[in-house]
């Protein structure tokens, strides 16, 4: 077969204006850390030094709760949910205004293809603030309060910490709903993807929010437990790790704190033998390969009915081959870079046991990039429930597959890990579908589709994926206190 | 020198994203509060009135069918737009309602802050008034809101653009299209309008405003079988007629929105009631099981 080559098809960089170093977004402007130490934000893809990034220490990380503080009482607190509405409308139709900007940044400082952060990442964003904007004076009618003669209160000062794989997204998540309800906060975006988080800075300075509503520090593990352990933050929302996530809840233990964890998840995408094969291939594909694997909720774990493994297996390895793994400001690129040598190194490792283990690994044949940290997509099959590969969650374009034959079986084995994030089920059958939504522990249930985000939708986990809600109607009570 | 002789603006009918005259060829004069002369308004005909139903019922599927955050997108859009004619519409609503220019100024940015609320219960209705339903069998049952159709809109006689923004926006905001009849004595602000949606990615015949008499078109809009809705709210203070109307609207089981005795003054927040007045529920049942 004759295959056609693509023409390199590169986004500009020209839009982006990346300094060469940033301080810490403290009440309404960038400041240098007290202590004066940086860091470097590096492109994953060419292992290009992009900037010089402040690193918080507890002194920034005071100064920053205290300018959230001040913020909260003088002047959010007394503003109309209609004016903060008003904001967060600004917010929303300036990240629009300057969408391709923040998609270019976010694939030069994160590795994701720019496919992705333009069509996905960013829109998401615009309508993550744009949604909850419209929520900030209905708040009476968010469900709250049991008294509905008083509406439901802010927490004041909020606490958030983010991951590096939707630097933006997790940001807008975030922020959105804690400003609408009445919140100010300080958030910490992850080490290695700083960037998005400091220009959306200059987009709060763009909007005139007004000083200390948001603050953003920049910083490692260890700016971001000296926020989530300072005493004057009421309530704390983190995206990230199981293992970080029940260090928090463990630190917030006996105090007054709420928490809203969103953690790993090792989800299971369940291929019956009625499915569509090839929609559920490419639900497969987009389940696992999207933004690298990089996405808590991520199929991980294909679990195919026995009936229908081989040509399942068949389809999804032909399909394999036509991704493009490559330059993430390409545009016909489906797989970019991994976000660091460290996660790099995690994915090689678990690999590595996966093999050891007994599991049959394969890659398509796929040339990778001299620099920068690559890994192909790749499939284990003879997967075992007890294998690591089949346990921990690898974050990466890993996949590991299993089989079933029964239901029930499906069920047994999608509900044995102690993540609960999201599930997928493939099926014509509708009956199926919702027998099966209903059996699974999971806080999202994909049907005949994956990987599905929108603003209005509630997201979230069960079990050690952890607790609370983000997004919908749900994702906001996440930030208000019903008073009695 | 000579003063510059100033362009006089022709007001037209909106409907079906177009600026007809009336097919009647008739038009109206519109005086200030005072009695001044300010413009030729067109005197909307029944067979007017017709043709905006037909225009706006060709346009239930693509709004109704256009996602809810689609439409928050247009509404909010709606109060950019509006935003930038602040002026123009400040002195219309001075003039028309004989107010000062500050107590005009209110109404406006009460006017434009309205779109945006309505703008921002777009993609949030559904999640207010809808629901999963408990039944007690293996049986999976929903309900969701969905827009009646086309409303016809009877806007209120004296509040000429902040009672004219309360009554249409609820209607538009959940998916339904809208003729719309503007106060007869104070069209102006609602002409403005019309050529704010015509530039805010509103699609063409979502919106349909017609100027003239109640006595022409609220007849016709009110007794036609292929409008779903009618708001009553422009003949507050006519229980006669809004009686009749309401008999006419009978006759195919139009959702009704009385008018008040007298018109408020539209300043209160308004409630989710309007809303919901122009949408139905649907409850879906599926089987749950192996």
């Amino acid at each position: 077969m004759t295959k056609f080559e693509y023409a390199p098809a590169p986004e500009s960089r020209a839009i982006v204006d990346i300094k060469s170093s940033y301080g810490l977004f403290v009440n309404g402007e960038f400041v240098e850390p007290g202590d004066g130490s940086m860091f470097k934000s590096v492109n994953p893809a060419t292992e290009e030094v992009l900037a010089e990034i402040a690193s918080a220490g507890a002194g920034d990380v005071d100064k920053a709760v205290q300018a959230a503080r001040r913020a909260y009482e003088r002047t959010w607190s007394k503003l109309s949910g209609r004016d903060r509405g008003k904001y967060l409308f600004r917010i929303a139709r300036i990240i629009q205004e300057r969408a391709r900007e923040l998609a270019v940044l976010e694939s030069i400082d994160n590795g994701k293809p720019i496919r992705e952060s333009r069509d996905v990442d960013i829109p998401l964003v615009a309508a993550h603030f744009f949604y909850y904007a419209g929520w900030a004076d209905k708040l009476a009618w968010a469900g709250a309060s049991n008294a509905p003669s008083r509406p439901p209160q802010p927490y004041g000062v909020v606490g958030q910490v983010i991951p590096w794989n939707f630097p933006l997204l997790m940001l807008a998540w975030k922020i959105a709903p804690a400003l609408a309800a009445g919140n100010t906060v300080v958030l910490k975006p992850a080490e290695t993807t700083p960037l998005t988080a400091l220009l959306f800075a200059e987009i709060c300075q763009q909007a005139d929010l007004p000083p200390g509503v948001v603050n953003i520090l920049t910083g490692a593990g260890d700016t971001g437990r000296a926020l989530v352990e300072h005493p004057g933050v009421d309530k704390v929302a983190f995206t990230g790790s199981t293992e970080v996530g029940k260090q928090i809840a463990r630190s917030i233990a006996g105090t007054a704190k709420k928490a809203t964890l969103e953690l790993g998840g090792k989800a299971a995408n369940i291929v019956f033998d009625d499915a569509p094969v090839d929609q559920a291939v490419e639900g497969i594909v987009n389940g696992i390969f999207f933004n690298q694997g990089h996405v808590c909720c991520a199929g991980s774990r294909l679990l195919v009915q026995e009936s229908v493994y081989d040509d399942v297996l068949g389809r999804l390895k032909r399909r394999l081959g036509t991704l493009r793994v490559g330059d993430p400001l390409d545009k016909n690129t489906d797989i970019g870079a991994i976000n660091s040598a460290e996660q790099l190194a995690r994915i090689r490792e678990l690999s590595e046991v996966g093999e050891a283990e007994g599991a049959e690994r394969w890659s398509p044949e796929c040339e990778l990039p001299e620099r920068g940290f690559w890994f192909p997509p790749t499939v284990f099959t003879g997967v075992s429930q007890a294998h690591r590969i089949a346990r921990e969650e690898i974050f990466g374009p890993v996949l590991s597959v299993l089989t079933f034959r029964t239901p029930a079986e499906a069920v047994e084995k999608a509900n044995n890990t102690p993540y609960g994030l999201s599930a997928g089920v493939w099926t014509e059958k509708g009956s199926r579908i919702l027998s099966m939504a209903q059996q699974l522990r999971a806080g999202v249930v994909w049907a005949n589709t994956f990987n599905r985000f929108d603003p209005t939708s509630p997201f979230g986990g069960y079990k050690e994926s952890g607790y609370g809600r983000e997004g919908g109607r749900h994702g906001l009570l996440a930030y208000l206190k019903a008073e009695h | 020198m000579a003063e510059r002789l100033a362009v006089k603006k022709t007001y037209k009918l909106y409907v079906g994203g177009k600026f007809p005259r009336s097919e009647s060829g008739r038009s109206y004069e519109v005086a200030d509060a005072k009695g001044k002369f300010l413009a030729n308004a067109a005197w909307a005909s029944r067979k007017d009135a017709r043709d905006a139903v037909v225009a706006a019922r060709k346009a239930v599927p693509g709004w109704a069918g256009a996602t809810a955050y689609n439409r928050g997108q247009v509404l909010y859009r709606v109060a950019e737009v509006m935003e930038g004619r602040h002026s123009q519409f400040v002195d219309e609503v001075a003039a028309g309602e004989g107010l000062t220019r500050a107590k005009a100024t209110a109404l406006v940015d009460e006017s434009i802050d309205r779109w945006v609320w309505y703008a921002g219960w777009a993609d949030k209705i559904a999640q207010v008034v809808g629901s999963s339903n408990p039944v007690a069998g293996p049986y999976f049952d929903f309900s969701v809101p969905e827009p009646t159709g086309v409303v016809a809109v009877l806007a209120p006689q004296r509040s000429s653009l902040l009672g004219l923004v309360s009554v249409l926006a609820p209607v538009i905001v959940g998916g339904n299209t809208a003729v719309l009849t503007a106060s007869a004595d104070r069209p102006l602000p609602a002409i403005t309008l019309s050529e704010v949606l015509a530039t805010s990615d509103v699609p063409g015949g979502v919106v349909n405003i017609l100027t003239g008499t109640l006595a022409d078109t609220a007849p016709i809009l009110a007794a036609h079988m292929d409008v779903n809705a009618v708001d009553l709210a422009g003949t507050a203070g006519d229980a006669e007629l809004a009686r009749s109307l309401e008999l006419a609207a009978a006759d195919n089981l139009k959702r009704v929105v009385r008018a008040p005795e007298a018109e408020p003054d539209w300043i209160a927040e308004p409630g989710l009631e309007r809303i919901t007045a122009y949408l139905e529920t649907k409850t879906v049942w599926h089987p749950v099981g192996i």
